[in-house]
């Protein structure tokens, strides 16, 4: 399969690969996936609570190049977003800057989930109510 | 310089080897006649040409020449010799015993073998890929025709024990069928000490040219006999109509006789560098051989590198040509059922990659495969929260999922 020049890039490149603090109250982890699936993604934010802005984001990734990528791309988006503004985004958005195929649609839905997997952990850390999951895509 | 991409995917195909296509040339071009032509010249060229192909072939395999019969490849000689036994021996019997991690030429013929109304027995193999004797045995009926087991595995390079079985088909009467697709040329067959009655393989998995095989068919004790599946003229003894493909016949004959040469050097030059590849390799953790390391073709190596995904692996050795027991590659996310049914797990067969080694690979080659897979599968690693969780002592199977 031919993987576009973008995918290629963050597969060889992947920015922010790492571990954040899970125990830290400003830190949000999000695990999604299943290993007999073929993609675990686990993504994580660290949210400065004064402006609700998130200052950084780290990744590690199970799965295929176009997996890897989506979460890579997923963590160089959420730094320096507000966490209002990283719910707003949607797989879609990444399926268009990676130029994903159709049957890797899946990696940016999961992308997805795991950036709101992760606020939502932050959320209930901090006392705040749980998100409502956006469960549309599944 | 090192060529990159390195072919390692010889169980897939091999390059043609230079001599074969010089002792094919004069048929692409001036020697062109019909081998069923007895009228002319140019037909007894063809012809000479094939009876010499079918003598060195013969000498390979240790049969009578006339015992050979020409087809397209392997696929159709499996085909031929399943069905046409199965039709044949109608009166005797409709039950045929084959093996869960045959090639799908043989699985998928059986399967219609059954929808025909026959009855097929799929035999499981233990974690090596080895069939127990004592199954095999027991699953034998006054009803079954054939025993149809792989001499050795595609996959994994499994090696069946090929003798035991033939002798205990015979003894309840059967007769005893084997794909030689990956053992033909790399490792001695010899039809007669093995006790083989039919046997299908091809020239391009033995450095010859692609779109032509054969299948053995024994003529004495017993004379085995298989029901024609295409019509027509009536080549090869009235088992396999169509003209012959004459340079790709001189090319099996050429290929054949090269084996028999250099089969026994190869192998122990091959299997050393295979060693040398599987022993490096071994050396990353959690890295794991599948199929019998005992009973191996030498030139094959199938390994498991836990904690990375299969795909993402592929991507990472870009610059090996190799096979990874993952589909994903195609929208299925259904691993090799070969290493399933070995026993392993979805996520160990996905991470699996084959190398097959050839004549032509060297040890530059084999070095650069080393560091290539060793850099990658240590990347993807360093990359995994799957690794990540292993190394700090989670158990991964307790976890609850989020099932997508």
């Amino acid at each position: 399969m031919a993987y576009s020049d973008k995918v290629i890039d963050h597969y060889s490149n992947p920015r922010n690969v790492g571990t954040l603090d899970k125990n830290k109250k400003s830190v949000g982890t999000g695990l999604v996936g299943a290993p007999e699936c073929g993609d675990v993604m686990r993504l994580q934010i660290e949210v400065d609570e004064a402006t609700n802005t998130i200052t950084d984001a780290k990744f590690k990734t199970f799965g295929c190049g176009s997996a890897i990528a989506s979460s890579s791309l997923a963590t160089e988006w959420l730094k320096g977003k507000t966490v209002d503004e990283a719910l707003a985004i949607d797989n879609m958005e990444i399926v268009e800057e990676l130029a994903l195929p159709p049957v890797k649609i899946h990696c940016s839905v999961l992308a997805e989930d795991a950036i709101k997997s992760a606020i939502n952990d932050y959320r209930v850390k901090n006392g705040m109510p749980e998100l409502e999951m956006a469960k549309s895509h599944h | 310089m090192l060529k990159l991409p390195i072919y390692l995917d010889n169980n897939a195909t091999t390059p043609l080897d230079p001599r074969v296509l010089e002792a094919m040339m004069p048929y692409l071009t001036e020697v062109f006649g019909n081998a069923a032509s007895r009228n002319h010249p140019f037909g007894w060229a063809a012809e000479e040409a094939v009876d010499y192909a079918r003598d060195q072939i013969a000498g390979l395999i240790n049969c009578d020449p006339k015992e050979i019969i020409f087809t397209s490849g392997a696929t159709e000689s499996d085909n031929l010799a399943i069905k046409g036994i199965y039709e044949m021996y109608a009166q005797k019997g409709n039950h045929i015993i084959t093996a869960t991690t045959e090639h799908k030429a043989v699985l998928d013929t059986c399967k219609h073998i059954e929808k025909i109304g026959g009855k097929v027995t799929y035999l499981p193999v233990n974690s090596e890929g080895l069939i127990d004797l004592a199954e095999l045995e027991a699953a034998m009926t006054p009803q079954t025709i054939l025993v149809s087991i792989m001499f050795g595995n595609n996959e994994t390079g499994t090696i069946q024990p090929i003798r035991e079985i033939a002798a205990i088909a015979h003894k309840h009467g059967a007769l005893f069928m084997t794909d030689g697709t990956q053992a033909v040329g790399k490792i001695p067959v010899d039809v007669q000490a093995d006790g083989i009655d039919l046997m299908a393989f091809t020239a391009h998995k033995m450095y010859g040219p692609k779109g032509v095989g054969a299948m053995y068919v024994r003529r004495k004790n017993p004379r085995v006999k298989v029901t024609a599946q295409m019509d027509g003229g009536g080549h090869e003894r009235g088992m396999r109509s169509g003209t012959l493909n004459v340079p790709g016949i001189v090319g099996l004959g050429k290929a054949c006789e090269l084996a028999k040469q250099e089969m026994a050097a190869d192998a122990a030059r091959l299997s050393a560098m295979r060693d040398r590849l599987e022993k490096e390799l071994l050396t990353l953790e959690e890295s794991y051989v599948n199929g019998s390391v005992e009973r191996r073709l030498p030139h094959v190596a199938n390994i498991s590198f836990k904690y990375v995904e299969g795909e993402g692996l592929m991507m990472g050795v870009k610059d090996l040509a190799v096979s990874s027991g993952s589909a994903c590659t195609s929208a299925s996310l259904e691993p090799s059922y070969v290493l399933k049914a070995l026993g392993l797990s979805d996520d160990l067969a996905h991470s699996s990659l084959r190398f097959g080694l050839s004549r032509f690979t060297t040890d530059e080659q084999i070095d650069y495969a080393i560091n290539h897979v060793k850099e990658a599968v240590t990347k993807l690693r360093e990359m995994s929260p799957l690794w990540e969780m292993f190394q700090d002592g989670i158990d991964l199977d307790k976890i609850e999922w989020a099932e997508h």
